[in-house]
């Protein structure tokens, strides 16, 4: 499903650049976003795909660009802000407040929109039953497996009522069967008419999910199009790696 | 236990401290009670802003010291009653929160960074009320009038001539109250969003702003209400004793026992309080009774044990009773 005009376009990215001491981490990146789209991030380790993502969430601030969320000129806006606005995002690694339980994790987020205790409270509980969480309300956060703790990070992000979720590396470091969960989590959360971008590596996941994919390497976006088409790319491939890659590429797999 | 439980645990200990005079008639007794609500307020108000929003702060004497300062120079110089200046006193404290904390905050500076220029702010305003002898009568420091007159004893704030109950037992009864503000304030907070947030940016200042929270107000508002509790007990000090100076006002003292109390009895602050000066007077006892006078050995011995309390106690006494009832249920449970 490609972007059907402006009126859609939930995100809007245009020549995003930011550099750190010398090294060009994010170089020109162009990319847009339309309402109820899956669109998946890939590149190899290093690509710069987190760093966009800091700098349309508003925790860098970018060299050069613009980035407009719902037509709305964002950039220089502080994370929290932006959140309020409905940009939410997660994190690669994982960042839960740990001594708080999962169920005041997740009120955290709510309190973006409720200012009553009880009122986030009662819609982290909604927002953790949907996510599978419910028998985990009261387990503290630190005490979580890594695949809580990514699901946590979902979680939280989901109960801020979010018009964008960016998700990082939601699925690294979880085996085949909670990938399928978070799938299939994902699928109910667009469904609802929230939008996503993922970056992702689960080469499974990406095809399964994503209606377009846009490829970072070394800070330049290489490619976009859909899964299939990027899979076939000559450029992506040789950016995974030449030879290698291509042969994973072909089982569907890529752990860059 | 979790923090409410604390605070719950914490409220219990009022029944029986407001009936301590039913039982204690001892000056010396009620005088160390006193002593130990005094740095539980202190300790409450640094608790506020580095128990719950993880800032340390090691210059809070700065929010005692201007309490302090304006109660004693608003009757002194304009012969306002004091029952006018605590606002002033609470609101001063509040501003120079405000200052430090926009400076602070709106930087980013956070963890050693932000203890050092809490202290820096505190040793500048120690250096300041020295030096701006006009206005805050330099290092003789400013001396109230005692009020000898028991018909104005509630009027002037001072308890000292107002018959014998009232000589003994005002100023324990004054702190406890204050105590009782502090309490109230943070049980309050605890169940707001305000609290939820605040502790969610000692956590993980980044998750929290990801998620809506504007660390920077936030800390704002814990800076102010940890201020204004603390002001509470600069007000408390200047009518007990009717004398400030630079060095009680902004000296490092209050701002060691601010910290110390919360960090010694865990978040449960009444408790620690106890603990430290249980221990300050046993010490003083101990050493008067073997060595007689050696001004600083106490200081010493309190030292060592506390090193000793927080080595075998790291999240103070309250976690250390946490977990033996944690042990204890557990027990019970197989
Ligand atoms: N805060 C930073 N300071 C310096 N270099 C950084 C910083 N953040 C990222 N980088 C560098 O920028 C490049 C892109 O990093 P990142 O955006 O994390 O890549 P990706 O998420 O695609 O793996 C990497 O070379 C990384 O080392
Ligand atoms: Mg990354």
């Amino acid at each position: 499903m490609p972007p059907t005009g402006r009126a859609t376009d939930v995100l809007e990215v245009t020549g995003l650049c930011k550099t750190f001491g010398g090294l060009r981490a994010v170089a020109d990146a162009t990319l847009s976003v339309a309402a109820g789209e899956i669109v998946s991030l890939i590149g190899p380790n290093g690509a710069g795909k987190t760093t966009l993502f800091a700098m349309v969430s508003g925790f860098l601030k970018p060299d050069a660009g613009t980035v407009q969320f719902q037509r709305r000129d964002i950039k220089g806006l502080r994370p929290h802000a932006a959140c309020r606005l409905g940009l939410a995002r997660t994190f690669q690694v994982a960042r839960p407040f740990p001594n708080l339980s999962v169920h005041h994790n997740i009120a955290i987020g709510a309190h973006t929109r409720y200012r009553r205790r009880n009122q986030a409270l009662a819609i982290a509980a909604e927002v953790a039953e949907r996510l599978g969480m419910a028998s985990r309300l009261d387990d503290h956060a630190g005490s979580l497996t890594v695949a809580g703790r990514k699901r946590l990070e979902l979680a939280r992000a989901l109960a801020t009522r979010p018009r964008l979720l960016l998700l990082d590396e939601v699925m690294a470091g979880l085996n085949a069967t909670e990938i399928d969960d978070i799938v299939a989590a994902l699928r109910g959360i667009r469904a609802t008419g929230i939008t996503i971008v993922l970056i992702e590596h689960v080469m499974r996941a990406v095809k399964s999910l994503s209606d377009r994919a846009y490829v970072l390497n070394h800070g330049r976006m290489i490619a976009t199009g859909t899964p299939a088409e990027i899979t076939r790319n000559p450029d992506v491939i040789e950016a995974y790696l030449g030879h290698g890659a291509a042969a994973r590429l072909a089982d569907g797999q890529i752990d860059a | 236990m979790s923090e409410r439980g604390r605070t719950i645990a914490g409220g219990l200990l009022f029944a029986p401290l407001a009936a301590v005079p039913l039982v204690v008639t001892s000056g010396r007794w009620i005088e160390f009670l006193e002593l130990t609500l005094f740095t539980a307020v202190l300790g409450q108000g640094w608790n506020v802003l580095g128990g719950y929003g993880g800032q340390y702060s090691f210059g809070h004497a700065l929010f005692f010291g201007t309490a302090a300062y304006i109660q004693a120079l608003l009757q002194f110089k304009l012969g306002w009653s004091p029952w006018l200046t605590m606002w002033f006193a609470i609101l001063g404290a509040m501003l120079v929160a405000a200052g430090v904390g926009y400076l602070s905050f709106r930087y980013g500076l956070r963890g050693s960074y932000f203890a050092l220029i809490t202290l820096a702010f505190a040793e500048a305003f120690h250096v300041l009320s020295r030096s701006f002898i006009g206005l805050t009568e330099g290092g003789r420091g400013v001396q109230l009038a005692l009020n000898q007159d028991p018909a104005q004893a509630f009027a002037t704030f001072q308890f000292n001539f107002a018959g014998p109950f009232l000589s003994t037992y005002g100023f324990y009864y004054t702190i406890l109250v204050f105590l009782s503000i502090a309490y109230a304030a943070v049980w309050w907070m605890q169940r707001t969003r305000f609290g939820a947030q605040l502790v969610a940016v000692r956590e993980n200042e980044d998750a929290a702003e990801a998620l809506g929270v504007d660390a920077f107000r936030v800390k704002l508002g814990a800076i102010l209400l940890s201020a204004a509790i603390t002001a509470l007990a600069g007000i408390y000090h200047v009518q007990k004793f009717l004398f400030i100076d630079p060095g009680i006002a902004y000296g490092p003292a209050k701002s060691v026992e601010a910290l110390f109390a919360p960090i010694i009895g865990g978040l449960g602050t009444v408790l620690g309080a106890f603990f430290i000066h249980g221990i300050g007077e046993t010490t003083k006892e101990i050493i008067g009774t073997f060595w007689q006078e050696r001004p600083g050995l106490d200081l010493i011995l309190f030292g060592v044990i506390l090193v000793l309390v927080l080595g075998f106690a790291p999240r103070g006494i309250a976690g250390l009773l946490g977990e033996a009832w944690r042990r204890a249920t557990d027990r019970a449970c197989n």
